[in-house]
């Protein structure tokens, strides 16, 4: 990728959070958009890394906050605003932006708008001003509850995420009930499962693991034993994982689906387990943060696709 | 509110002693605890001057899941009951940030729950400030517990604690989660808890038999300085089981470490109330003595037995490979993948 070629994309964004996230976000951007220029870093630390780092690689980078951004001739303003901020400061931004005619994809847990999983769901959203990507938990484990449960019913589902603790930022740390709330919920709203259930862990260990994702899903008993049922699910399973695959490529099953049998333990259901390793493409973070990665690739994702929806909309 | 004491190193010693044999008991029946189970131990306890009684899922508030086993009957009511039961002792409840939230200690706390103990991996103590604040101003009693304490140092354990009571913690328990500490080992952290919390925070201990040292090594917390002590009745407890309250009372009256209980109603309890609900009698056997060695946290213990009647993998060789691959409490997802990958090892070689 050259300066000219990133000028020339037809869309433009401000990244407004100049944090981990961030600036994986603006690797993610300049290597990996064909449609989206990172144009504006904002954060609000004038001694930030994150914001020299930009600036030095061309980026317009501002220290005063969205009020610097919003305050841009209207030509000027970008197309997509990203925010790698909070919760609470995306609850404050998120009409500012929208009253900008600004296209908001929201990294944090506020879920403004709706939750969006790439190859889930986000086919069904159509002219929308605000999204919202879940967590890093979510991305990784609400497409393998959407496949299963595209088979069959899923009554409950688990998750368990593992991060390497060098990979969970301090906004993650600080409220860490967020992340089980949001992704609860999403497991549910993208997933497709009655109930979600999410827990996180952070692993000290040295040299830092990878992110690892465990998938429970509650199955009916008949799809639980050997047969057919078993079969649809597994190669709706091997699907999903093309397609994550395909915007975040060291999303890996360690091994094959596991189906255990109904039993009493489990109030008579069965259950298929789904053990998933995210390595990180290594853009800014090294490759144990896949938690960083699958999250900063789900919001590209979506914005490229979003960028194409408007493209073929304008005929621009 | 605790009453926050100096510290008295060389003595006379008071502690107070905690009982889990309702949370940390509950990994040895599979979180199948009913209600009667409850209250005759709590009755039980109570009648002993037992001042504080922990009952939860044994992987704290929200435990019931695939992940750890579900719970027999749901933890909230089994609060309840263990309130109602209790003339004397406070219900004390544990919580894991990243598995239960202020929901559910808001719901414990609605219960009558008096004191709420939150328990992170030994070096990640920060994830548990918005707890300890939020359970100050629900008025709890706040514990904090540094789990598998022997992952980190006395001075980056006492690093850890201080970022606990900053937040609202008013002690801090150097937590023994998989057996592991030894003598000095525990003292040693006990010792710097104690030199950096001052009046600050009281500290406490909490340990495990694997390698037979939970007894023992809970004399030399007290001797450096813990204030609050576990156990539980007949050591019904994850792995091979917690120090067994009533050895704590009945040694700690020897010497001369004032506990205020009543050691032959404790003896009672253990035998006529907890040993009749037993279904599995934790034993220093080869996997729980893996675990000690090992350092691999105790309730893993029947999940990978489990995994390895399913898998044909022995449970120890499992445990092992936990311990190899440094995993921390929570993760009892991985010995699925443990165990796969054993199977796997074996059918090639």
């Amino acid at each position: 990728m050259s300066r000219e070629e990133m000028e020339s994309r037809p869309f433009t964004a401000a990244i407004v959070g100049s944090g981990n996230i961030g600036s994986d976000l603006m690797f993610k951007l300049m290597r990996r958009s064909k449609l989206i220029n990172p144009k504006y870093m904002i954060g609000i630390d004038p001694n930030s890394d994150g914001l020299a780092r930009a600036a030095k690689l061309g980026l317009t980078a501002s220290h005063e906050g969205v009020d610097w951004l919003l305050s841009l001739p209207k030509d000027e303003l970008p197309d997509f605003v990203f925010e790698a901020t909070s919760a609470k400061a995306h609850e404050s931004n998120a009409p500012r932006y929208k009253e900008a005619g600004i296209r908001a994809i929201d990294l944090t847990p506020a879920a403004v708008g709706p939750y969006i999983c790439p190859p889930v769901n986000l086919d069904s959203v159509e002219d929308i001003w605000n999204v919202n990507m879940i967590t890093c938990g979510g991305q990784a484990t609400t497409p393998l509850v959407a496949a299963v449960s595209k088979v069959v019913d899923v009554e409950y589902a688990e998750i368990v995420a593992s991060l390497s603790s060098k990979s969970a930022g301090p906004g993650t740390r600080a409220n860490i009930d967020e992340f089980t709330e949001t992704t609860s919920e999403a497991l549910q709203k993208v997933g497709g499962a009655q109930k979600g259930k999410a827990i996180i862990i952070l692993n000290p260990a040295e040299p830092p693991v990878m992110m690892r994702n465990t998938v429970y899903c509650a199955l009916p008993a008949e799809a639980a034993a050997p047969g057919e049922l078993q079969e649809k699910i597994k190669e709706s399973i091997a699907e999903m994982v093309a397609k994550v695959q395909e915007y975040v490529p060291g999303y890996e099953l360690t091994a094959e689906p596991q189906f255990d049998e109904a039993n009493e333990r489990w109030g008579g259901w069965g259950r298929v387990t789904m053990l998933v390793q995210v390595r990180g493409a290594a853009d800014y973070l090294p490759e144990y943060a896949g938690n960083l990665d699958i999250i900063t690739s789900a919001a590209t994702r979506t914005a490229d696709i979003m960028a194409e929806k408007i493209q073929a909309k304008a005929g621009k | 509110m605790v009453q926050v004491l100096p510290h008295h190193p060389g003595g006379p010693y008071e502690v107070r002693l905690t009982d889990t044999t309702l949370r940390d008991g509950s990994h040895a029946v599979s979180h199948q605890f009913t209600e009667q189970n409850v209250r005759d131990v709590v009755r039980a306890l109570d009648d002993a001057r037992v001042e504080v009684i922990e009952v939860t899922h044994g992987d704290g508030l929200a435990g019931s899941s695939f992940n750890y086993g579900f719970s027999g009957t749901n933890e909230m009511d089994l609060i309840s009951a263990a309130v109602d039961e209790a003339k004397n002792a406070k219900i004390a409840c544990l919580m894991l940030p990243g598995l239960g939230t202020l929901h559910e200690m808001k719901e414990a706390r609605e219960r009558g729950a008096e004191v709420i103990r939150i328990a992170t991996h030994s070096t990640e103590a920060d994830i548990s400030i918005q707890h300890f604040q939020a359970a100050r101003e629900m008025g709890f009693e706040t514990v904090g517990f540094l789990m598998l304490s022997h992952m980190n140092t006395p001075q980056g354990l006492a690093e850890q604690a201080r970022i606990m009571a900053d937040a609202g913690c008013q002690c801090v328990y150097v937590v023994d989660s998989a057996g592991h500490l030894i003598l000095e080992d525990v003292s040693d952290r006990v010792d710097a808890l104690v030199q950096e919390l001052g009046d600050d925070a009281q500290v406490g201990y909490h340990g495990h038999q694997n390698l037979s040292f939970g007894v023992a090594n809970s004399v030399l917390a007290v001797r450096a300085g813990a204030r609050q002590i576990d156990g539980t009745l007949a050591a019904l407890g994850a792995g091979a089981g917690n120090s067994p309250t009533e050895v704590l009372a009945a040694v700690f009256e020897r010497q001369d470490i004032k506990a205020d209980v009543d050691v032959p109603k404790l003896l009672d309890a253990a035998e006529d109330v907890v040993k009749p609900i037993m279904t599995r009698i934790p034993l220093m056997d080869r996997s729980s003595i893996v675990q000690g060695k090992a350092g691999v946290y105790n309730s893993f213990l029947i999940h990978a037995e489990r995994a390895a009647e399913r898998y044909g993998v022995p449970a120890h060789l499992i445990l092992e490979e936990i311990g190899a691959r440094k995993l921390v409490g929570g993760q009892e997802d991985m010995i699925i993948d443990v165990a796969v990958a054993l199977k796997k090892e074996m059918a090639n070689g």
